[in-house]
């Protein structure tokens, strides 16, 4: 581990790339040679679901690669593209009246490039506080003079909800790639790539624990497979990935395991929470499959992210006192 | 690529941008044939949306109909109907020597597509309003056109009436199975069994 930890950023970085897409490629490979064999009618839907899955990794690494690779200006940009497409899957799912109109304009043409602008200049402390405290105040004013009191309160938390979620969260995965800690200038890459890979661990631990173990769901009604032990056993995934990748983060041992606890925790409870908001909207599955409103679930993939990054970020801002 | 190539290729990026403009081809598959479409109409946007939902290689075949007054007033909107959509253009006024069915007509016996809004005008309720006696005409004269119910959904919360700038929300496009005028089927019938074709589409998942 000491050996990697000397290599200069960007032989790290090299080696990052090619192990990742080195994983991703052996994957494909055995994945394409079992499928040449036959299967029963069982084993066909649980592969196709793991293919796409692996369809979305595959893009999920190549938009990492493409954002690492073109710098501050085209990946801030490419989240910034992803943030919007989330944010118009959010709009279509919750009731918005016609008096919302022009609160919904100021969020989809103001607020997510003003927002994405901060995180490429680098601005982070007007970054942090301008949706959670300007953009909080300008909503509700807008929609006020759209002159609808019609379940005003219950229109403007969804859009400002939508907001928080779909672009300040999403916001901090290329802030994170632009942010320079002391002494660790250039590599926001592993940040994110720390990020994703404890969320995914989690995640991913979570379901096959749940998948054995049939404990008693917390909360029947917004999900069947949640319960207490399962996400423990994502929380110490997520805590024993984060340690594990210590060597290409700036942080030492014990810290790399707290923040791994910290955003595995965040990524898995906000899939949860994805999914009281997916039956309130009554989308049975938006993996897969588009609905009739046609959202076809990118929200439900980015969730975890949207809600783990910001988390994370201000953890590691708050560790480093920047 | 010419100009209006261009500028259609771009119209249609930006409609798939702001509302997904998905088709969603339930009792049809897409196909190039003369076809008749007729839908709900809740908003301008209602044309794009249908337009951009096509397959490409459809999309040139494939004709709206314009209100002359409006589409011809200035030269932008000209050139776009003109150029980009090659609208058939209708009168709003009916003069006592011309139908206003004619230029329709005419563009069927060419063998091109058209897109009809058989309400007549923008609806504002939830149920589309009783349909106009034009597409009985249609499909008296034309028999061999097949045409397609189809439902377009969530556009007016896109676009309300008196606003300009889209929001972007998801809409899509349900492409039914086609309606057949029958042997002997009274007008009105007829009109009503189109009308409910398109309404039971909302409900297709």
């Amino acid at each position: 581990m000491d050996s990697l930890r000397s290599l200069a950023v960007e032989q790290q970085v090299a080696l990052l790339f090619v192990t990742l897409f080195g994983l991703l490629t052996l994957t494909t490979l055995l994945a394409l040679g079992r499928s040449l064999r036959e299967r029963e009618a069982a084993q066909q839907v649980r592969y196709e679901r793991f293919r796409r899955d692996l369809r979305a990794v595959w893009t999920g690494a190549a938009l990492f690669w493409i954002a690492w690779a073109s710098g501050a200006l085209v990946s801030t940009l490419l989240f910034g593209v992803l943030s919007f497409l989330a944010l118009r899957e959010f709009v279509t799912l919750t009731h918005t009246r016609r008096g919302d109109h022009r609160s919904l304009l100021l969020a989809f043409f103001v607020v997510l490039p003003v927002q994405y602008v901060l995180a490429a200049t680098r601005l982070f402390n007007v970054f942090t506080v301008f949706i959670p405290v300007y953009v909080f105040l300008a909503i509700p004013v807008v929609s006020a003079f759209g002159n609808d009191p019609n379940r005003f309160l219950e229109r403007t938390a969804k859009i400002q909800w939508g907001i928080m979620v779909c672009v300040y969260g999403m916001s901090h995965a290329p802030a994170l790639l632009l942010l320079d800690l002391p002494g660790h200038a250039g590599r926001g890459a592993f940040l994110v790539l720390y990020l994703v890979l404890v969320v995914a661990a989690a995640q991913l631990a979570q379901e096959a624990a749940s998948r054995r173990l049939r404990r008693r769901p917390v909360a029947r009604a917004i999900s069947r497979s949640f319960s207490w032990r399962a996400w423990g056993v994502g929380l110490a995934a997520g805590a024993a990935a984060g340690a594990a990748l210590y060597w290409s983060t700036p942080f030492d041992p014990a810290t790399a395991l707290a923040l791994g606890l910290v955003a595995g925790g965040a990524g898995t409870l906000g899939e949860f929470v994805m999914k009281a908001l997916k039956r309130d909207a009554g989308v049975r599955s938006w993996s897969g499959k588009p609905s009739v409103t046609g959202a076809v679930g990118l929200l439900d993939r980015t969730a975890p992210l949207c809600f783990a990054a910001p988390v994370f970020f201000h953890s590691v801002r708050w560790h480093f006192g920047v | 690529m010419k100009l209006p190539e261009a500028a259609g290729l771009l119209l249609a990026f930006v409609a798939r941008l702001i509302t997904g403009a998905q088709g969603h081809w339930y009792g049809c598959p897409p196909k190039a044939e003369q076809r008749i479409y007729f839908a709900n109409h809740q908003s301008h946007f209602d044309w794009v949306l249908i337009w951009a939902a096509l397959p490409h290689d459809l999309r040139s075949a494939t004709r709206p109909i314009a209100a002359r007054e409006y589409w011809t007033a200035t030269p932008l909107r000209h050139w776009i109907t003109r150029e980009v959509f090659n609208a058939v253009y209708v009168s709003r006024e009916r003069s006592a020597e011309e139908d206003p069915l004619d230029p329709l007509m005419e563009a069927l016996d060419h063998g091109d597509s058209l897109v009809i809004f058989p309400e007549g005008t923008r609806g504002h309720g939830s149920e589309p309003a009783p349909f106009k006696s034009g597409l009985h005409a249609l499909a008296l004269a034309f028999p061999q056109v097949h045409l397609i119910p189809a439902w377009i959904d969530n556009v007016q919360r896109v676009m309300p009436k008196g606003e300009v700038v889209p929001v972007p929300i998801l809409c899509t496009v349900t492409f039914g199975a086609p309606v057949a005028l029958q042997p002997g089927e009274e007008r009105r019938a007829f009109l009503d069994r189109a009308r409910l074709a398109v309404i039971a589409l909302r409900h297709v998942r």
